[in-house]
């Protein structure tokens, strides 16, 4: 298979998984070489996706880099992958965040090396394929194949409570997966039983005029996975168990990765597929959110442990996410985009400073660290460009998205800015005390005095980070150029019916061919 | 005029039951010649024989043909159970090879039975009249019977047989009593003529009431649904461990084909009054088995739970009732098939000499003894709670599919929120073969027979689950019309 335009994102998908399978067939004794393997593999995967920077075409508001191979024809599933700006700018930070977590395994897993990393590299092909399926039915088993990994990375390599934290959270997704699967079950019913046409194209459903009874119902089931994943405040809990029971790079790809396949299903699925069913619960998903920005950002104030804070900085930072995406207009939406591209950047690089702690000291207690930038200076400097970047310093990453959401928010409901504005204060707070109690003044504790700075590889997993984290900081033009035109599209989806009509005709029609273009890609 | 009851051209049709008969009767005679050490050679025989059954029955697809005056027929449906009861005896007696060399019973009569109960179950799927199935039915459940108590030795395995026995025997008396109330009502046998009757008779009819009040309880005791549940964990767990795979696989398989022969054809004129009744049963049996299933210690009874959990399922796509209803029992039960022989298969395999080797606890770090089966097993189990891309999600995907098409949101909410306890249940499996570290050093021994059963359950549990557009075609080429 040759590698061009046509076949690219086969090739982003299937390297982590031909590597998995690769490892596979490994001794289990040869750990430096299922390490090496495994870090090459995770390279080569975004190595490959790299092409799509340069090919990815910002005029276009539709997908690209579209396959199309019939799956299951007789129930009318394909496997059909594409991707546009929104999902691009996620396969991009799939990518680098799974090779750098990775990477940072190499020293902390020691046990069971073989199985680790093929865990990681069939979570990576999953984790990319829900990014990029345009099917219904392939995004669900994507959705569903990457819970499995994710469960063994916790359960196995995890702290002490791995086990509660794996099935909790595989129980927690779980409940959400059924639901979805019910409500994608649903649409493609209602869809046949409409147009006469059965099918799971994600693009075709977008199209669809439901009527209010269904959408209602479709959108909670949908929103009960979503939001468990995101996740959504009453559904928060499994969260904190997970993150601190993971292994570092567990919690990175968990922080990193997995948190935006929620909000990325809100923006690809609810919002275009039941706009009345989302405009009339903004109220809801606006108060949740808000919920969640202030109560994370107040529990983050009392943790005694370095990880569950970051792990609720996550539930505070996703509800501005969330919050962006519900206000439903083209500052909110690209700016939650971009946040969690951002949160992704900052909170993972943020369990990659407690893993590095972990490591030197095995311990996460706040208590346990103090005056570390004596020994440590080097980390340091990274540690507080990081701490900076995530509570929204500008010229940072940080800044940029939430600046941008509180412009959406605004423009909506003034008091919703205003309330997502204290979650930027205690978000100053509570970072900054924790810097200040780990790193600043004397070292208080004798074990740390000699602590080992970061060597040549920790760095390679963080300088590419805090770089990233500049870059969006100071020239974000690029990102809004790439979201632009599917945030425009986005809103327009999620128009009242009346406002859609009217302005759907020039813009959206060449995107949504009545008759999928079958013969064409047979042809190919 | 005199007509003959039957022609010998009527053989021709019933071939792949007569081959099965041949050889088990051969295997009989032939045990008598063997020495201890070539047992073995029963199993191979037996084998045979299903391979040249499963060749007839190969030839015989796309056929439709009628035989001994409409006592029996071959159609689409019976083949592809056919298939399924084959594939599931012949793994089954891969893996029952060195079983019963440490059990210390390798005999021959074992493989006969086996293949009496295959012809027992091809009856009950191609059978057009009542006394055909109640005739398949019985001589399936009489060889099933002496296999269930087959360690003469092991009194588990007694209670287990006579448990079985009693209660299935007192099921089939029920359920031969619907038989007769429908022969009462249309002076006849024949499920399609009986069909016209009830038809006419209408739904409110208090006979025909009563005659599908008692077959539905007949057909539930077999297919241990909920509240005729209670004799599965305790035969499960008392009977040889390949029984029980056999038991909990193609038992169910065959009395499913029966029961959607009966509630199909003869009783398919008042599916409203079932439907409610099959509903709440289904819901039942989903509560009741994933519910009690949480608490086990022994693998065996686990499964057992789990496996009338299954049931509910299966029941929930005849509720559905429409053609992708019937296609979900179909693949669920192919699948089901599949999936379950494995984690029994792994089961059997960790029985030795010292270790009987049922409980959770026993399989503590079997992945670092024996990595493997260990992972086979994992496959296997998050096959059973249906988790993508192994072939179980198909499974009850297809079910839910049913249920949304025909608008049974509530019954579709019951069923997906169970996939949650399932999983729980299984994955206390997961966490000792994998997270715990092993109690006993002693190794699995992987014996040819049952490595192979392993591979073919893995592959079938694997290949369907990331392509299974050809058992759907399977599915959909076999359901036939129902009558109402």
């Amino acid at each position: 298979m040759e590698f061009s335009r046509a076949t690219i994102l086969n090739w982003i998908l299937f390297t982590p998984l031909v590597g998995a399978v690769v490892l596979l067939f490994l001794p289990r004794e040869a750990k430096q070489v299922h390490r090496w393997l495994a870090n090459l593999f995770m390279f080569a995967g975004f190595v490959v996706s790299l092409p799509l920077v340069f090919w990815y075409d910002k005029g276009q508001a539709g997908f690209q880099f579209e396959i199309r191979r019939p799956w299951i024809p007789s129930f009318h599933v394909e496997y059909h992958l594409g991707i546009d700006g929104i999902s691009y700018l996620l396969i991009m930070l799939t990518t680098v965040l799974g090779f750098i977590a990775v990477l940072s395994s190499w020293a902390f897993i020691q046990e069971r090396v073989k199985e680790y990393y093929i865990m990681f590299l069939i979570l990576q092909t999953g984790m990319l394929g829900v990014f990029m399926s345009l099917d219904f039915v392939l995004f669900y088993v994507f959705w569903e194949v990457m819970l499995v990994p994710m469960y063994f990375i916790i359960g196995v390599w995890g702290h002490e409570r791995k086990l509660y934290a794996a099935i909790k959270f595989f129980l927690f997704t779980l409940l959400g997966s059924v639901l979805l699967l019910l409500g994608i079950l649903a649409l493609y019913f209602y869809h046949g039983g409409v147009t006469g046409t059965y099918t799971f194209d994600i693009v075709r459903l977008m199209a669809l005029d439901l009527p209010w009874e269904w959408q209602k119902w479709i959108f909670w089931a949908f929103f009960v996975a979503f939001a468990i994943k995101v996740p959504m405040v009453p559904f928060h809990t499994w969260l904190p168990d997970a993150h601190v029971e993971a292994p570092t790079a567990g919690s990175v790809i968990l922080a990193g990765i997995l948190l935006k396949m929620g909000t990325y299903g809100f923006m690809r699925f609810s919002l275009p597929m039941l706009p009345d069913a989302s405009r009339e619960y903004v109220w809801i998903m606006a108060t949740l959110s808000i919920i969640a920005i202030v109560y994370g950002a107040l529990v983050c104030m009392m943790q005694k442990d370095m990880k569950k804070l970051i792990a609720y900085s996550s539930v505070s930072h996703l509800g501005f996410c969330t919050l962006g995406i519900f206000a439903l207009n083209h500052q909110g939406l690209a700016g939650s985009l971009l946040q969690q591209v951002n949160h992704g950047i900052s909170t993972g690089a943020l369990f990659l400073i407690v893993g590095l702690l972990y490591e030197r000291r095995h311990t996460r207690e706040i208590v346990a660290f103090g005056g570390l930038s004596t020994p440590m200076p080097r980390f340091a400097t990274v540690y507080l460009i990081i701490s900076l970047a995530s509570l929204g310093m500008p010229l940072l990453n940080g800044f940029i998205g939430e600046f941008t959401i509180l412009l959406g928010a605004w423009q909506v409901n003034k008091t919703w800015a205003a309330f997502a504005v204290v979650g930027i204060v205690l978000a100053a707070a509570y970072l900054l005390w924790l810097y200040q109690r780990v790193m600043f003044g004397p070292v208080t504790k004798p074990e740390n005095e000699k602590l080992r700075d970061v060597n040549l590889r920790e760095m390679g997993t963080l300088v590419p980070l805090v770089l990233w984290c500049f870059w969006i900081g100071i020239y974000p033009k690029p990102y809004f150029e790439v979201l632009e035109r599917p945030i425009a599209r986005l809103v327009q989806q999620a128009q009242p019916r009346q406002v859609r009509e009217v302005s759907r005709l020039p813009v959206v029609l060449p995107q949504l061919p009545a008759e999928p273009p079958a013969e064409a890609s047979e042809s190919r | 005029m005199w007509t003959p009851f039957f022609q010998p051209i009527d053989f021709y049709v019933i071939v792949p039951q007569l081959e099965l008969t041949l050889f088990a009767c051969g295997i009989l005679l032939m045990d008598f010649l063997l020495e201890s050490r070539y047992k073995y050679l029963n199993a191979a025989a037996a084998l045979l024989g299903i391979f040249f059954s499963g060749v007839r029955l190969w030839q015989m697809c796309n056929l439709s043909l009628v035989a001994f005056n409409g006592l029996f027929i071959v159609d689409s449906f019976f083949i592809t159970f056919g298939f399924l009861f084959l594939i599931a005896t012949a793994v089954v007696i891969l893996m029952s090879i060195r079983y019963l060399e440490v059990e210390q019973t390798h005999e021959g009569e074992y493989y006969a039975l086996m293949l009496f109960a295959t012809v027992g179950m091809m009856f009950m799927a191609g059978g057009t009249d009542l006394i055909t199935l109640f005739i398949g039915l019985e001589l399936m459940a009489l060889s099933f019977y002496i296999l269930a108590g087959y360690l003469r030795a092991d009194r588990r395995s007694n209670e287990a047989a006579i448990k079985y026995f009693l209660l299935g025997a007192f099921s089939s008396g029920i359920l031969v009593y619907g038989f007769s109330l429908l022969y009462g009502i249309s002076n006849s046998t024949n499920i399609n003529e009986i069909a016209l009757v009830v038809s006419e008779r209408g739904l409110r009819d208090p006979v025909v009431f009563l005659a599908m009040i008692a077959i539905a309880a007949g057909m539930f005791f077999k297919i241990a649904a909920v509240p005729f549940h209670q004799w599965a964990p305790d035969v499960y767990e008392g009977a040889p461990t390949s029984i029980t795979a056999y038991v909990s696989v193609a038992s169910k398989a065959a009395s499913f084909a029966l029961l959607v022969r009966l509630f199909l054809t003869p009783l398919g004129p008042v599916r409203p009054n079932w439907e409610a009744i099959l509903a709440v049963v289904a819901v039942l049996t989903m509560t009741v088995g994933n519910l009690a299933a949480i608490t086990q210690e022994n693998v065996k009874r686990l499964l057992a739970y789990s496996s009338i959990g299954h049931v509910g399922y299966i029941l929930l796509g005849i509720v559905a009732g429409n053609e992708t209803g019937f296609m979900a029992v179909i693949i669920y039960l192919y699948v089901y098939a599949f999936m379950t022989l494995g984690a029994f298969a792994v089961v059997v395999g960790m029985r030795r000499r010292d270790l009987i080797g049922e409980q959770i606890s026993d399989m503590a770090g079997l992945f670092f003894k024996n990595p493997a089966p260990a992972v086979l097993m994992i496959i296997f189990l998050l096959a059973l709670a249906g988790i993508p891309p192994t072939v179980g999600f198909w499974g009850k995907y297809f079910i839910f599919a049913a249920l949304i098409q025909t608008r049974h949101y509530t019954l579709a909410v019951i069923a997906a929120l169970y996939v949650l306890v399932a999983l729980y249940y299984y994955f206390r499996i997961v966490v000792s073969l994998f997270m715990h570290a092993p109690r006993e050093p002693g190794k699995m021994t992987l014996a040819p027979g049952l490595v192979a059963a392993l591979t073919v359950t893995c592959l079938l549990t694997l290949i369907p689950g990331l392509y299974p557009e050809p058992l759907i075609r399977l599915a959909q080429s076999s359901i036939f019309p129902p009558f109402y």
